[in-house]
């Protein structure tokens, strides 16, 4: 079988190669060689190729057993400690990787003249841009624990040097060092349980070569006290990078350092990785502990829900704000996860993709304006009455905040329902009341989207800004994806919910049967 | 009838191809698109003719359809169809909405003939004909969701219009997003009941829920789960339908262009929460508790809004007003049964005229009169707005309930049934039928006070410069569709119970009941305390002179001006604690949480700045530390093995 | 002859060789210091290779002589340039890895 996954891996990282080794050896000042100019496009080029491959996997992945691991391959990697190159994903891991296939060349295009014109720091951007993109589609493949956490490790280099190195923020730098702090917090706690699960599993009888494989630890019965420590040391990582409430900290900072594209690809895919690996990796491996952890865990989620939309009310800052509306988003896919209902866990898993669509679509908006203002400034009180001076950028921005608001209609809706009825039936204790508790943040997602827009556009022009051009050809192509797939999926999310309702059954079914022992054989299943 | 069924989604789908072309195309479609939008609009109003032409020629059993048009939604044991239901009650409002729709787009050409942006204009309204109509076809509450929230959609952008470019236009944009967050309270109760469906039911669609709420309990929804669902309903039809508590976004939705308020915020999208009621009525037959409070609400709201209206300068406002006070008719009808639906609807229908043609016919006097919309400023314009003054005079006799005009049957029928006694609760027939004579007389009132403050008067009180005329046939053409509606409406749907009978294989047949009083005395004292209403008004109004500026007013007449201080209400009880809350979420999150997390790095900055001073830099310093330590493990290792050789 | 003399006198030695680099200034002598402590700690090892009639210990004590012999070449290299940027051999004037 054709090994979809580890070409889809590849291929960023030659692109990466091919453009990013350009930037040594090359001299700021010297003459125009060939190849000087080609930064971008060749970058683009890549990614756009890998879009190509994305659909082949698509082609290739066989909907009907959405629940089991396609498209990968499996290799001994360093057999002495038992890790392994496994790569596969399940119908959910499938739509991340489209996911960040997809918003790469978007992010690309809307960065296009973002960076100046040196050449040198083209390269090494869009050659970071194609690195992340090779960690991001790993990540969400890996089926080995050992990989995985090299991976989530590794994704921190290109995103640190993408927000320190080419931020926009006056404290980009402290910002970058911020996350970096958090991240690498979180690993290490999680390269404890990682070390610990190693040794317990081999202590079970697991082959010590394969120790680290997700299809062996699910069947390992680790006792209740070890189960519950190594939930925690893989959820504090998880809720970290998701981020949660309270160690969300560092994401606003970045939101309103890190240029908008670069948060896209950091907010909409790669903390999808802390949602993710709370549902492939906390859930099957530890579910004793996960329901132990439950009630907890939504209450957290919710409180997130509630917050990030107070904060984002309150916010002056307009990428910060957009920021704070995906710590409430956040929430809402925590809810899903933990609730161990099929719905919730499906609406969970949709929800990833929609808000990827979603504030993705509103950051690269709010980009687009912020490029616009003399100053650049992203205060959203230097903005006024700009929908009579551009109104496509006035409805898209609109589009794509009633997006960020879930609009019925809109993909967003449909998740954001799914999951909240979900959480309403969800098995952990006091799951229907924090439910009930999360419903008024949608009337909050309304204040903050609505009061922003109504700042930024409407009133009477502000001195200086009544000439300001509209979205041209090149953004609104980034746009356009985005709105249409939210369109699309709002109406018809029968195509992506064939995608997530097979795993978020067995998702289900695993953690609330009582004796999981052909459920663990089914969770962890490759083909 | 299943052979022009294929024609059903077309009802939505002519307006929102309009729409799409409209707001996609830009300035290309500036030209012709206010006519792509009526023809959107007109088009959908035909196969609204067809199908229901057809559907009356069906025996009664027969004329509820279920068309399923594809699979929305199927997870986790949710599986959600986008179907559309046409029974009757549905096709009496796919009628309203696309008729007067209609009407009021093409008063809508000559009305925004002079704004820029029509061509968006029309864009929105076909946009909301579409979700209006998606809300009352749907099969099913989550579908129905889409439209409510499509409707609020198309308001918000309505209200919103003239957000740029205007002295007002950020109050307009504040008006439109009080409009949209007050619905979004709202939903959120119609988001916990499709909750509280799917855990009692496993579906959210009218065909499982409904039937389940009227079950007898062994496979149905419990009493007190029915009595949670219809609440939540409630809340949601408050938000939508501007019924008290969540009532004060509709007088500050006026700032929409007069068509808009006309379509939206009086004869359609308002009403929408009465459809939702009687939609659900057999949840709300389910749980008298939930019932009982629909009534209030619809009681105090008609009340509310009636008060208001007679202390309203603003011609919009009035009507506005008047609104909110004839919906809580609607509403206290819904909550009474079986027996209140029939007529919840009927009033909704013929108020869906003549309010329709009131607004249209005080946009037509805003017209004539450069934008003026105080009352203070008009006075004699019968002799130059002849059109009219006809038309608004038939809507102001149908809103009064003089027969034989519309009101009088579908209000009548209203009060009627408010008298009807309730098993256990004899207080409630004589409370809430007095408050529905008392609204009349209100009614009577404020409407005939806006209608010769506008009119009459021998003496016009017109600012400089105002030279008032008939607009142009595309202007009047509707309002006389409409007047004649609201003359000659409720009679025909009225005389021998059509309109009931037409609506029972939805709502269900009621039982008769005599009312507490006989009911020749119920409609003697309705008109009686109506005329006394209107005399009063014509009194003080048409005999009298109206000053310009308004008079202090006794302190109810203030209170009224200012709604009924609702805008303070809300200001202290919600906002300025929610505003509390959160400035302290925010200062928590600095000074707590953020500083919670820098207190790590600054505890590794402290020690390191203890300890460098370790690092003094002198060779012998670090020897002497080694040969300390040395002895420092020596001694220690000689004590532990020592005291161990001592055991 | 006790053999433990011998282990006495390698500690004394050890010990005048400490505080010798403890005490003393002059980066030769501090040298010299060194060097008496290497030589103490041969003493001490060769003793104890006769003591338990094993030769580990006076191949231990040949590894130390060749690193002392290396360790005097290195380090009379840097004394000697330090001694010439900065005309002193003090110990004390050297501290430029003070923190």
């Amino acid at each position: 079988m054709f090994p979809w996954l580890t070409v889809l891996i590849a291929w960023p990282l030659v692109g990466a190669a091919v453009v990013g080794l350009g930037a040594l050896g090359r001299s700021r000042t010297g003459p125009a060689s060939a190849g000087m100019g080609l930064a971008r496009p060749l970058a683009l080029l890549f990614s756009l190729v890998e879009v190509v491959l994305l659909v082949g996997a698509f082609a290739a992945f066989d909907t009907s057993a959405a629940g089991d691991h396609q498209l990968g391959s499996i290799y001994p990697w360093i057999p002495q400690i038992g890790a392994s190159y496994a790569v596969g994903v399940n119908g959910v891991g499938l739509l991340l990787v489209a996911l960040s296939v997809l918003l790469v060349p978007l992010v690309l295009l809307a960065a296009w003249q973002e960076q100046g014109r040196d050449e040198v720091r083209l390269r090494k951007f869009v050659a970071l841009v194609l690195l992340l993109e090779a960690f991001m589609v790993a990540v969400f493949s890996a089926r080995d624990v050992f990989l995985f956490y090299v991976l989530f490790e590794a994704m921190l280099i290109p995103a640190y040097f993408l927000i320190g190195g080419f931020g926009q923020g006056a404290g980009r730098r402290r910002a970058a060092v911020k996350f970096l702090m958090f991240s690498l917090g979180g690993g290490l706690i999680m390269l404890a349980a990682v070390i610990a699960l190693y040794f317990l599993a081999v202590g079970a009888g697991v082959d010590p070569s394969q120790a680290f494989l997700v299809r062996e630890l699910i069947e390992v019965d680790l006792g209740t006290a070890a189960e519950r420590l190594m939930f925690l040391g893989f959820f504090i990582a998880f809720a970290i990078k998701a981020p949660m409430v309270p160690v969300h900290s560092w994401l606003p900072d970045v939101a309103g350092n890190a240029t908008p594209g670069t948060s896209t690809l950091l907010i909409c895919v790669l903390d999808k990785v802390g949602t993710f690996g709370m549902l492939t990796l906390c859930l099957p491996l530890f579910p004793e502990a996960s329901r132990w952890a439950a009630p907890f865990v939504i209450a957290l989620a919710v409180i997130s829900v509630l917050y990030g939309a107070i904060m984002a009310i309150m916010q002056t800052d307009l990428l910060r704000l957009v920021g704070w509306t995906s710590v409430s988003h956040f929430g809402f896919i925590i809810l899903g996860i933990f609730t161990f209902t099929p719905l919730g866990t499906a609406g969970s898993s949709f929800m990833m993709l929609n808000h990827g669509l979603a504030t993705g679509a509103l950051f690269l908006t709010a980009g687009f304006l912020v490029s616009r203002h003399p100053e650049k400034s992203q205060k959203i009180a230097a903005y006024s009455g700009l929908r009579s001076v551009t109104p496509v950028l006035a409805g898209t921005f609109l589009v794509a905040g009633l997006a960020t608001l879930s609009l019925p209609g809109l993909a967003t809706f449909v998740s954001e329902i799914m999951v909240l009825v979900g959480a309403f039936g969800g098995a952990p204790t006091g799951s229907a009341a924090w439910a009930i508790a999360a419903i008024p943040g949608v009337v909050l997602a309304a204040v903050y989207v609505l009061l922003t827009y109504q700042k930024i556009f409407t009133g009477a022009p502000a001195a200086g800004l009544d000439a300001l051009p509209d979205l041209r050809v090149r953004e609104r192509i980034v746009a356009a994806p985005l709105v249409a797939g939210l369109l699309v999926l709002g109406l018809v999310p029968g195509l992506a919910l064939t995608y997530v309702n097979e795993p978020a059954d067995r998702t289900a079914t695993f953690l609330t049967v009582d004796e999981p022992a052909d459920a663990a054989a089914q969770m962890g299943s490759d083909k | 009838m299943n052979d022009v069924i294929g024609l059903a989604p077309w009802l939505v789908g002519f307006p929102l191809i309009g729409a799409a072309i409209l707001l996609l195309g830009g300035k290309a479609t500036d030209r012709w698109g206010h006519w792509l939008g009526v023809l959107a609009s007109a088009a959908s109003a035909v196969v609204g003719f067809i199908l229901m032409s057809r559907m009356i020629g069906q025996v009664p059993e027969e004329r509820a359809i279920d068309h399923h048009l594809w699979t929305w939604l199927s997870a986790g044991g949710l599986d959600v169809d986008l179907g559309l239901r046409l029974d009757p009650l549905s096709m009496t409002f796919v009628m309203l909405v696309t008729f007067v729709g209609t009407l009021i787009h093409v008063y809508s050409v000559a009305y925004m003939d002079h704004d820029p942006h029509r061509r968006r204009f029309f864009g929105y309204l076909n946009l909301f004909v579409a979700a209006m109509l998606t809300l009352v076809l749907a099969d099913s509450y989550l579908l129905l969701f889409v439209g409510w929230e499509g409707v609020g959609l198309a308001s918000y952008l309505l209200i919103g219009f003239w957000d740029t470019g205007r002295p007002s236009a950020r109050e307009n944009a504040v008006a439109a997003k009080k409009a949209f967050v007050m619905n979004r309270i709202g939903d959120m109760g119609l988001i916990a009941a499709m909750a509280l469906m799917f855990s009692a039911v496993g579906s959210v669609s009218f065909a499982d829920v409904l039937p389940a709420a009227a079950g007898d309990g062994a496979e149905g929804i419990s009493p007190a789960i029915a009595t949670a669902i219809g609440l939540c309903l409630l809340l949601a039809a408050c938000g939508k339908s501007a019924q008290f508590p969540l009532q004060a976004w509709l007088g500050d939705a006026m700032a929409g262009p007069t068509p808009v308020s006309a379509l939206i915020h009086a004869a359609t999208m308002v009403t929408a929460g009465v459809y939702l009621m009687v939609r659900s009525g057999p949840i709300l037959e389910a749980a008298p508790t939930a019932q009982l409070v629909v009534v209030i609400v619809g009681a105090v709201t008609l009340l509310f809004g009636a008060v208001v209206g007679t202390a309203k300068d603003d011609i919009k406002k009035a009507l506005a007003a008047s609104t909110m006070s004839q919906i809580g008719y609607m509403m206290l009808a819904a909550g009474l049964g079986p027996a209140g639906y029939a007529f919840a609807i009927f009033h909704l229908l013929t108020h869906g005229f003549f309010k329709a043609g009131l607004f249209l016919g005080a946009g037509s006097v805003m017209h004539a009169m450069g934008d003026q919309t105080d009352m203070r400023r008009f006075g004699g314009l019968s002799r130059f707005l002849p059109i009219t003054w006809i038309t608004m005079g038939l809507g102001w006799l149908a809103i009064l309930g003089i027969p034989p005009f519309s009101g009088f049957w579908s209000k009548d029928g209203i009060i009627e049934a408010a008298f009807m006694p309730v098993e256990g609760q004899p207080w409630r027939a004589w409370v809430f039928g007095s408050v529905a004579v008392l609204g009349a007389a209100i009614t009577a009132f404020y409407m005939t006070r806006l209608f010769f403050m506008t009119f009459g008067g021998r003496r016009p009180r017109w600012t400089e410069n105002q030279h008032p005329h008939e607009g142009s046939p595309l202007m009047w053409w509707p309002l006389v569709f409409l007047g004649v509606g609201s003359a000659a409406l409720g009679a025909v749907l009225g005389i021998g119970g059509t309109f009931t009978t037409w609506l029972e294989p939805v709502v269900g047949h009621a039982e008769h009941h005599e009312p507490v009083l006989p009911v020749p005395v119920i409609i003697t004292t309705t008109l009686v305390v109506v005329v006394l209403g209107a005399l009063i008004a014509f009194r003080m109004y048409a005999v009298q002179l109206v000053p310009e500026e308004a008079p202090r007013g006794s302190v109810l007449t203030r209170a009224a001006r200012r709604d009924l201080y609702q805008d303070a209400a809300n200001e202290t009880l919600v906002m300025k604690p929610a505003f509390g809350v959160a400035r302290l979420v925010q200062v928590g999150d600095r000074d707590v949480v953020d500083r919670g997390w820098s207190v790590l790095p600054q505890a590794v900055s402290w020690f390191g700045a203890v300890f460098r001073r370790a690092q003094s830099g002198y060779v012998r310093s670090y020897a002497a530390g080694m040969a300390g330590g040395v002895l420092v493990i020596a001694v220690v290792a000689w004590l532990v093995v020592g005291l161990g050789g001592a055991q | 002859m006790d053999i433990t003399n011998y282990v006495v006198l390698a500690a004394v030695l050890f010990a005048i060789g400490a505080t010798t680099v403890l005490l003393r200034r002059n980066a030769i002598v501090v040298f010299m210091g060194v060097e008496l402590m290497l030589n103490a700690t041969n003493l001490a090892f060769v003793t104890f290779a006769r003591m338990h009639g094993d030769v580990t210990g006076q191949v231990l004590a040949f590894f130390v002589m060749v690193v002392a012999a290396a360790e005097v070449v290195v380090g009379l290299a840097i004394i000697v340039t330090i001694f010439r940027t900065r005309r002193s051999a003090s110990v004390d004037d050297v501290n430029l890895l003070k923190g």
